[in-house]
């Protein structure tokens, strides 16, 4: 594939790029691929609120949006433009330096986890061997974003939101990371990469089937770090109006918008990732798919496999909230600390003990 | 054992999954959202929307001002005034429904003994300036004019009832 797009360039123009330093053909790639990555991601934003209202909508026995453009499919541009033609205020009250970066802070951890993300074999920005340690650092900066915004505002809704957003995140923080503790023992490796190939060879190689307990906590945290429903007190309308975000309108409401839609399709990609083998195909191996020309995709692997398993958890985000109301506040955090955390320790010392005595699925694992 | 059973599903999240169940049959369901300005529901003739005065056929007014109409209505919403006309019959010199008070219950039509006031399906209609609520005679009799041909059919059709 890239040897035919390769070879669609001129020749002079390939000369050209070979004759600059090595540096710049370096970073101006980079910057190409960070580019390339960050529309991508915009994008999906811009049509996950469509389809979390179409869904919703359906689950509902409502319609959702499906006026502007065919199917509605227009209504994510309408909502942009409203956004950033609307006034930005800022309260008299506010510290306005804070006020104006929370949005930033927030939205950009969101945005730079996606540099260690491998997209496919080969497309990742920057294949680094700590990677899952970056991955849970910038995941867990990502607060600041919710409690500067709470604090700035001044108002006590805001700093209410802002607080139990904190405790909720440094809550759950600790059952994801041992979730993902169970996931580097199983793979023998932090590069995320590495993670993906450890679980090539289809279905039942994926770290979803020894690892299930994980899994489930670990997606049960996921959606309570995006601040989701049912875990979604830090902008429970019906009791502290919308939380950290109350006072931000315009752009600034705009950029919390995007950078929780960013994180969850984050936290639907690193599940995807780390228990359904990202882009490695299920089906791997399925020798007689690579004889029927328009199902050889299902056999192969690549990007479209980690798109569809990324698709599947983002609609089971919506799924939620059209299902579960909301929990109340102590029993988020009974559920994190008292339950979470010790299933996790306990599962990874299940794995562990398994792992050594190579019983069944978790034969093989840690290699 | 009952703790037991109730410690498997706990961890088998079992009530989340018949929520989330209920939930999935609903998405696969067939909508039945009409969609309003392009889809409309059928109107039953006998659907009480906008008031109108009729004539008879010969263009003379029906109403006799007997005020059963305003004496019956449980929302005070007519108002009427009578005199002698030049033929020497009794006539409205005002007949006003307020559309505020009006609570569209259809006993102005009810109590009518020459079927002036009646009800029609007209519902899609509102008001741009302050006193425009108040439905005076000469626009009651154009509503009724406009619609002749439509309130005669539903009275016809409801005829064998009455």
């Amino acid at each position: 594939m890239l040897d035919f797009l390769a070879s669609l360039i001129p020749v002079f123009v390939m000369d050209l790029w070979n004759a600059l330093p090595p540096l710049v053909q370096y970073l101006s790639t980079t910057v190409f691929k960070i580019l390339l990555v960050t529309i991508a991601i915009i994008l999906i934003v811009a049509f996950s609120t469509y389809f979390e209202r179409k869904v919703i909508g359906r689950m509902q026995a409502r319609v959702g949006p499906n006026r502007v453009g065919p199917l509605g499919l227009g209504q994510p541009f309408a909502d942009v433009i409203k956004l950033l033609i609307k006034e930005v205020l800022v309260p008299s009250q506010s510290s306005n330096f804070l006020f104006v970066i929370a949005p930033l802070l927030s939205l950009i951890p969101a945005l730079a986890t996606w540099a260690v993300i491998p997209l496919n074999d080969w497309y990742v920005i920057a294949d680094i061997n700590a990677g899952l340690l970056y991955v849970l650092a910038l995941t867990s900066i990502g607060v600041y974003g919710v409690i500067l915004a709470g604090w700035a505002t001044n108002s006590k809704y805001a700093l209410l939101g802002a607080m139990r957003s904190a405790a909720q995140i440094v809550a759950y923080e600790i059952a994801m990371g041992f979730a993902l503790v169970g996931v580097l023992m199983a793979s023998g490796s932090l590069n995320i990469g590495d993670i993906v190939r450890a679980q090539n060879g289809g279905f039942s190689q994926w770290f979803l089937i020894p690892l299930l307990p994980l899994f489930v906590v670990y997606w049960i945290s996921g959606v309570a770090e995006t601040n989701r429903a049912p875990f979604d007190v830090a902008e429970g309308e019906s009791e502290i109006v919308a939380g950290f975000h109350v006072e931000y309108s315009g752009v600034a409401f705009a950029l919390f918008f995007l950078a929780e839609y960013a994180n969850m399709v984050l936290i639907s990609t690193l599940t995807a990732i780390f228990f359904l083998g990202g882009w490695a195909s299920p089906f791997e191996g399925w020798t007689f798919l690579n004889d029927i020309v328009w199902l050889a995709w299902l056999s192969a692997g690549g990007l479209h496999w980690l798109f569809i398993k990324m698709c599947i958890f983002m609609y089971t985000f919506f799924w939620f909230r059209a299902t579960f109301p909301r929990y109340r506040y102590d029993q988020i955090m009974r559920l994190g600390w008292k339950i979470f955390i010790p299933v996790t320790i306990i599962w990874i010392a299940v794995e562990g003990a398994m792992a050594w005595f190579q019983v069944g699925p978790w034969s093989g694992l840690g290699a | 054992m009952s703790q037991f059973t109730s410690y498997i599903k706990t961890f088998a999240l079992w009530d989340l999954w018949r929520g989330l169940g209920v939930t999935l049959r609903q998405f696969f369901k067939k909508g039945v959202t009409l969609e309003y300005p392009d889809e409309k529901t059928p109107q039953s003739h006998r659907f009480r929307g906008l008031h109108a005065l009729r004539r008879y056929p010969n263009g003379e007014e029906r109403c006799i001002a007997c005020k059963l109409c305003e004496a019956v209505c449980p929302a005070l919403a007519i108002t009427i005034e009578s005199e002698v006309a030049d033929d020497g019959t009794r006539r409205t010199s005002r007949y006003d429904i307020d559309l505020f008070k009006c609570i569209y219950c259809g006993f102005c039509e009810e109590a009518c003994p020459v079927d002036a006031i009646v009800e029609t399906r007209i519902h899609e209609y509102h008001m741009e300036t302050p006193g425009e609520n108040i439905m005076t005679k000469d626009k009651l009799l154009a509503v009724g004019d406009k619609y002749d041909a439509m309130i005669s059919a539903d009275k016809a059709a409801d005829a064998k009832y009455r």
